[in-house]
């Protein structure tokens, strides 16, 4: 569906351009939920935007390719593009889930209108009733009364909110959804709730998901597929079941390692360190200085991302 | 006073209005929680969703909240109220110290960090002078595994989230506290150093002989760090007990709902495996997907 290859993304700053997404290939796939964890600054957010044609705010894209090509279930009719362009398929054949419902949704603003202002003229096209009961029945599938649209954002609870965000992304039935952190700062109860919103979403759509969180047990619960980013750079990325029983990065490992878990009460240990900066990463592999398996080797050759089993790659020398 | 306990709290409540001046009701943000944390240094966790009150119970035990009814006591002694015996405001500062959730808020911005944490020793009498400052500051900053030299001349914005929440750790330990009460310390800070300062507060726990008030809406690192759990909801505790006995087999239905929220390792969630699964069905079956409607 989208295919990222060697690209490079970042913004600049008078000193120098900085990668924040270096030299990433990656590939997402129809009909699947992609999961992208890493630590803030590691460039998720980043790889992101680039996914989604968001070149707003500095960011630049500064090599590589980024080619999309969306097919329409109901008649056939492929769509192809590339990142620049990406933006005219925004709430139409792409959307998103912003983080933090509260700074998104204008709060001086009934819901339906939010809502009818961000869909397609396609959408509008029959009268405002008949397209305000069709959002009604689709907010009622998800549970959110009538009133939701009646309702100005701070009437809302928080869980509700970015509920609504959700069905607004899904309403037009786009081929992908792309969310950022939708569940950060959520309590546990209504974060399942939108977890199992998104899946269902998904598999009904038969669309690809792809979810940014730093959760690893949010990606372990719905995701198929999972990359994980480590200081611009993906450094593994496979089916999420084998990837979490297998790890084939020392840093996955370590990140799966440090999640405490109920049930058992061994130690625990977190990294130690940092990640490099990415205005200066050091030469060879970026984990190198974190790494407890790190040799030689990976101070001097940065690895390459490879398949070390069938669609489950890692950029390690070892593994 | 060492027998006494060092945090005790006796049906204490704050109530809120909310709505008109006239129309308006009053909610319980903390309704009637009695708690104590006996002598022994324990890690003590309050855990709660947002709106549960467990802030607010954690404002009121630092003081920054004034209850509407009920005591507090530190160490046998009232917190609260006009009594005589009452802890005073500079005697309250070097016996309970707060670790917040953001520490980029906990810190001047414009104040490099070692002036600051020698001023902080100066003012609680810690530290005559600058030069004790200093020593009071590296010792402090030791036992959160840094270094006087790593603070000096250097603002917050030189620092990660997690070594400044470490710095704030060392902030907290500077006059030697009984009780430190933190409120979602590692929320704001990555999964990958998360466990490092959980890790400190055990360590701190077990060689300095302080007492933690742990605020979390994470019940891994509740289960994981605490001697001692209380589960509220709306206001008030429905839940208390050894992390093992609570969490691990949840009796009360709400602990139970909390438990099966958590995203966890290793055991998948059975309503994410139905949708799942209805897909593969309906793809076996070569149907068409319904129109898009979620289960309620």
């Amino acid at each position: 569906m989208i295919e990222l290859k060697n690209v490079r993304a970042g913004y600049g700053t008078p000193d120098a351009f900085v990668a924040a997404v270096d030299d990433v290939s990656l590939t997402v796939h129809d009909n699947e939920i992609l999961g992208i964890a890493g630590e803030s600054g590691c460039g998720k957010s980043t790889l992101m935007r680039t996914l989604y044609g968001d070149f707003s705010g500095g960011l630049k894209m500064d090599g590589g390719k980024v080619t999309g090509r969306f097919t329409d279930p109901d008649n056939g009719r492929t769509t192809e593009s590339d990142a620049a362009n990406f933006q005219d398929l925004w709430w139409d054949v792409m959307s998103y889930v912003p983080q933090g419902s509260m700074s998104v949704l204008n709060p001086i603003m009934k819901v339906e209108k939010q809502i009818v202002d961000a869909l397609p003229k396609r959408e509008k096209k029959g009268s405002k009733a008949e397209l305000r009961q069709r959002i009604v029945e689709f907010l009622a599938g998800f549970g959110l009364p009538e009133t939701v649209l009646d309702s100005y954002p701070h009437q809302l609870s928080g869980g509700m909110r970015q509920r609504v965000l959700v069905a607004i992304a899904a309403f037009v039935r786009p081929r992908l959804i792309l969310a950022d952190e939708p569940t950060t700062a959520l309590d546990v109860v209504v974060q399942k709730r939108i977890l199992l919103m998104l899946v269902e979403i998904q598999r009904r759509l038969k669309n690809t998901l792809v979810l940014v969180s730093h959760d690893l047990g949010v990606h372990y619960q719905i995701t198929d597929r999972i990359a994980i980013a480590y200081a611009g750079k993906i450094v593994e990325v496979g089916p999420t079941a084998e990837v979490f029983e297998n790890p084939r990065h020392p840093y996955t490992e370590a990140l799966i390692g440090a999640l405490p878990r109920v049930g058992q009460k061994g130690e625990r240990v977190g990294l130690e360190g940092r990640p490099p900066s990415l205005a200066s990463p050091p030469d060879g592999c970026r984990f190198a200085a974190r790494c407890p398996e790190a040799q030689a080797i990976c101070r001097q050759k940065s690895p390459p991302l490879v398949d070390k089993a069938p669609n489950h790659a890692s950029a390690c020398h070892f593994r | 006073m060492t027998d006494q306990p060092v945090l005790e709290i006796n049906s204490l409540r704050k109530l809120y209005r909310a709505g008109g001046m006239f129309s308006g009701k009053q909610i319980a943000a903390v309704d009637n929680v009695s708690l104590t944390l006996d002598p022994k240094p324990q890690v003590f966790s309050i855990v709660g969703e947002s709106g549960s009150g467990k802030t607010t119970l954690a404002r009121m035990i630092l003081r920054l909240v004034e209850p509407t009814s009920g005591e507090i006591r530190l160490g046998g002694r009232p917190l609260t109220g006009k009594h005589r015996d009452r802890i005073d405001d500079f005697e309250f500062r070097r016996l309970v110290q707060p670790i917040f959730q953001n520490p980029f808020e906990a810190f001047s911005a414009y104040l490099p960090l070692d002036s600051y944490l020698i001023n902080t020793a100066r003012n609680l009498k810690v530290a005559e002078k600058t030069t004790d400052g200093a020593d009071v500051v590296e010792d402090a900053l030791r036992s959160v595994g840094l270094s006087f030299d790593r603070v000096r001349g250097k603002y917050i914005r030189q620092f990660s989230g997690g070594e400044l929440q470490r710095i704030s750790i060392a902030r907290a330990l500077i006059p030697n506290p009984r009780l430190i009460v933190a409120d979602e310390p590692v929320s704001m800070v990555d999964a990958s150093l998360r466990m490092n300062i959980v890790n400190l507060f055990k360590t701190i726990k077990e060689e300095k002989g302080v007492s933690f008030v742990y605020i979390t809406h994470d019940l891994s690192t509740a289960y994981y760090l605490s001697d001692s759990v209380v589960i509220m909801n709306k206001g008030r505790i429905v839940d208390a007990g050894a992390p093992q006995d609570i969490l691990a087999n949840p009796r009360e239905a709400y602990t139970r709902e909390l438990m099966g929220a958590i995203p966890r390792l290793g055991e998948r969630w059975a309503e994410i495996e139905q949708i799942k699964a209805d897909a593969r069905d309906r793809d076996a079956g070569g149907r068409d997907a319904e129109p898009l409607r979620a289960r309620a």
